[in-house]
């Protein structure tokens, strides 16, 4: 009746959710019961004079109380839950989740990006941070007994602690058009060991792909692209069109060819040489980006002829 | 209000024993365009609401044809496209061209100023006014239909509608002109209520029916100016680009749906409330007992009436509101839950000790009893918060309305229709497949809901049109409940237009009611009664016996 449990947060919503079942199966056989009870005990037969009963005022407290009281307890019991589910332990894992038509992108604590296929480690309080680039979606990962809705311009959180390993099923729940079934994705939850490895070795198309597009990936990933061109126009930071092996005149006035280890160095540590006619606006990022990415990067580079 | 209590002997045409009745009293097509006559209006109603079912109805069997299976490809003759307009379409069809008009258009039109003796509604031309904006609203949406449908779910969720294709602004515009419809009958029942009942009927001493329907209208004259506006401004933005709902363009889509459950959660109990007064009526009636609670009945339709406006947020539990509201809105739901629950009790001890005849009308109101309950029952899943988040947008949740929407209005509206059937046309259908088609009904309900319950607690989301391959046989069998229902809607359709082709035979009280509709002839004459009539019982009396045939004219 219900889907595997993945939390603990799952176990206690199943009970509620049993516990709701089977007072759902009391009340309606105690109502059908009744009802067909009547139809075959009372059924008409001519001639009979039915007692002329307006109502019972004991009777009546008694299937008005009973129900509230009843109700009043379900609220609390589900209100608990939902605190649980609500608000999310300081200490949680962030991870940055972006819904688009009709794709799940996710950005792990390291600054890596990726597609509708994640890893997390099991036994963690992780926290998704979410938000739209265009319609309503919903962020349901039915194990978990999670969901919420993810809505433009605006960021909202889902938390859960996997407490097993395995893949788990994630679902959009808010419609968003043509797609709207297929906007899955899975989350792998893995050992704490194995999601470090993972996190380093990157998604499992990076070991194909050539180096040069792992450079474009890690070019938008990282926000190069915000200041950087590749196709000669001028932005807030030079172009990387024809940069490789280009002589850049410095703002101190000397020169540099752009090798690999002066982009290498640029890119760590973006104050040291600043190219003339710029002012210096790029952060520093000495590692944080992955090695794969960070050759990729150089190699991307050098394609732009 | 003078001439309702000199009304003239009108007709002294004799036929079969029967005077004139108000369908044989003017001829022509004109003449029912043009009529003021509640019954007549109330007719119209009923066939465009049947025409419109079957629209909505073949939709629906669209959709379950579609889900037979779970994984399509790109060249599936229901394309994805397709699937979104066609479970939209059967949204809006069946909430804003059939249910919310049902019972009030339909049922409360024929019955409401018979039941308190008056002549017409308050406001007959009025009326006339509301029928015709109703079908320049069905016209729109025709029209909105003919220029390629719209995908954006009933509920016209932004930014998804502000920025998807096809005729969104005139569907959003036939809503809002429906709404119209709807406020203008709000109108005119509220005034007819206060205004003409017969002398000697005090307010507790009018049927349920009048109570139900008076709720009803309370909330329609209340809330559909909100959707109305609400749509209007989704118009602009689309028109115009002016920033309400779209983020884009600054707007706030959960704004939007503050607005629109505004409206449509008591738009839920403008769809209950009637059909919980149908029940209301028969289960006395068939009991030949008095109804047990009459208070308690009528004082909990207006408390579900004034609590339902309260409530719009637990459909959005977890859309973004703050929590603090979320927990507000739960606990609220929860009270709202106790005048529904106590109507069903109060019916049950009616039913306890009568003298139960189980005839057409009667197996509907069991129908009703039994799936309305389970409505009932699977909604605490939903208000509770934490089962709530899990359940929210699944199968669950459709499953769940439909036991409320279908098995409680549609039901009731079905039984209503079987109810004064006699009254209305003046013939009796025939009783066998009647009760066979709601006997079909039943059967094919549950078949076709339960086991969306089961998928969706299995987190099978709603509007999908792929879905993952361990839910087919559950969506086999959902999809075979369709056929199953079908097969009895369209037998107890078939049967009841079979009637029409019988002479004039029903008596005037067919099944010994003691409301003043029973009062008049099968069908009844133009102006209703003769004279005005006077409350010599209070409704569901059985003191003293019913006579079958009339008692005053």
């Amino acid at each position: 009746m219900l889907p595997e449990q993945g939390s603990q947060h799952a176990r206690n919503v199943d009970l509620l959710f049993m516990a709701l079942f089977w007072l759902n199966v009391f009340f309606f056989v105690l109502v059908a019961g009744l009802a067909i009870y009547c139809v075959y005990a009372f059924k008409r037969r001519e001639g009979v004079k039915t007692p002329h009963i307006t109502h019972n005022l004991a009777l009546e407290l008694i299937w008005s109380v009973i129900p509230t009281i009843l109700v009043i307890g379900v609220f609390f019991w589900g209100a608990a839950g939902y605190l649980d589910y609500a608000v999310a332990p300081g200490n949680s894992l962030e991870i940055a989740v972006t819904a688009k038509k009709w794709n799940w992108s996710f950005t792990m604590p390291d600054g890596s990006v990726y597609g509708k296929d994640i890893q997390i480690p099991v036994n963690t309080n992780v926290k998704f941070v979410m938000t739209s680039n265009d319609v309503l979606h919903d962020f349901y990962v039915p194990a978990m007994r999670v969901k919420h809705d993810v809505v433009p311009n605006r960021y909202t959180e889902v938390w859960f602690n996997a407490e097993k390993e395995g893949t788990y099923h994630l679902a959009c729940a808010e419609y968003c058009g043509k797609s709207h079934s297929d906007m899955a994705g899975s989350i792998k939850v893995v050992s704490a060991a194995e999601y470090e490895k993972w996190l380093v070795n990157g998604p499992p198309e990076w070991e194909t792909m050539k180096p040069e597009d792992l450079g474009k990936i890690a070019y938008e990933a990282y926000g190069c692209n915000t200041c950087h061109s590749v196709d000669g126009s001028k932005n807030t930071g030079p172009t990387w069109k024809g940069l490789y092996g280009r002589t850049e005149k410095l703002a101190d006035g000397s020169s540099v060819v752009a090798d690999e280890a002066y982009i290498e160095e640029s890119i760590n540590y973006p104050g040291r040489k600043v190219v003339a006619g710029y002012e210096n606006q790029m952060p520093a990022f000495e590692g944080q980006i992955k090695p794969k990415l960070f050759k990729g990067l150089i190699a991307y580079i050098k394609s732009l002829k | 209000m003078a001439d309702i209590l000199t009304s003239p002997h009108v007709g002294a045409d004799v036929q079969h024993g029967k005077e004139i009745d108000y369908i044989e009293a003017k001829k022509g097509i004109w003449s029912w365009m043009s009529t003021v006559d509640h019954k007549r209006l109330g007719l119209m109603y009923l066939w465009a609401v049947v025409a419109n079912f079957i629209v909505g109805g073949i939709f629906a069997l669209l959709v379950r044809i579609t889900l037979l299976t779970g994984n399509h490809g790109d060249n599936y003759f229901i394309s994805a496209e397709l699937y979104n307009r066609f479970f939209t379409l059967h949204g809006i069809v069946m909430v804003f061209l059939v249910i919310i008009p049902s019972v009030p258009g339909a049922l409360g039109n024929f019955v409401l100023p018979l039941m308190l003796g008056a002549k017409d509604v308050a406001f007959p031309r009025m009326n006339l006014a509301s029928f015709w904006i109703y079908t320049l609203g069905n016209l729109m949406a025709i029209g909105a239909i003919a220029l390629g449908m719209v995908d954006t779910g009933w509920t016209f969720y932004t930014p998804y509608s502000s920025t998807t294709n096809g005729p969104v602004s005139l569907m959003a515009l036939a809503a809002f002109t429906l709404g119209f419809s709807s406020i203008f009958t709000g109108i005119n029942f509220i005034a007819t209520v206060h205004k003409l009942r017969a002398p000697g009927m005090g307010w507790f001493d009018m049927p349920l029916f009048v109570w139900g329907i008076y709720s009803t209208s309370l909330i329609q004259v209340l809330a559909t100016p909100v959707v109305g506006i609400t749509l209007v401004l989704l118009t602009i933005e689309r028109a115009w680009g002016i920033g309400v709902f779209d983020a884009s363009k600054g707007g706030d889509p959960v704004l939007f749906q503050h607005f629109f459950w505004f409206y449509s959660h008591p738009a839920v109990y403008i769809m209950i409330l009637p059909g919980m007064a149908v029940i209301s009526e028969i289960i006395p009636t068939f009991s030949a007992k008095t109804i047990f609670g009459y208070k308690a009945i009528a004082y909990s339709s207006v408390a579900i009436a004034l609590i339902g406006f309260l409530v719009w947020g637990h459909h959005m539990f977890p859309s973004g509101q703050s929590q603090l509201a979320s927990l507000i809105f739960s606990f609220l739901t929860f009270l709202v839950a106790i005048p529904s629950g106590i109507k069903v009790f109060n019916w049950l001890a009616t039913m306890w000790r009568g003298n139960i005849s189980l005839d057409t009308p009667m197996v509907w109101a069991v129908n009703f009893l039994l799936l309305f309950t389970i409505g009932g029952l699977t909604g605490i899943f939903l208000g509770a918060l934490s089962t709530d988040i899990h359940l929210h947008d699944t199968y669950f949740v459709v499953a769940h309305f439909h036991y409320v929407m279908m098995g409680g209005t549609i039901t009731a509206f079905l039984g209503g229709v079987h109810y004064w059937w006699p009254k209305m046309f003046g013939r009796m259908y025939n009783e066998g497949p009647a009760k066979i088609a709601a006997y079909l009904y039943f059967v094919g309900f549950n078949v076709l809901f339960l086991s969306q319950f089961v998928m969706g607690s299995n987190g099978m989301p709603r509007r999908y049109y792929n879905y993952l391959p361990e839910f087919q046989p559950w969506h086999v069998a959902s999809t075979v409940g369709s056929w199953i229902i079908a097969a009895g809607l369209f037998l107890a359709l078939g049967n009841l237009l079979a009637s029409l082709r019988k002479p004039k035979e029903a008596t005037d009280n067919p099944w010994k009611g003691t409301t003043l509709e029973w009062q008049t002839q099968s069908p009844p004459i133009e102006h209703n009664f003769h004279d005005q009539p006077v409350l010599h019982r209070a409704p569901y009396d059985y003191r003293t016996p019913v006579s079958v045939d009339r008692e005053i004219h």
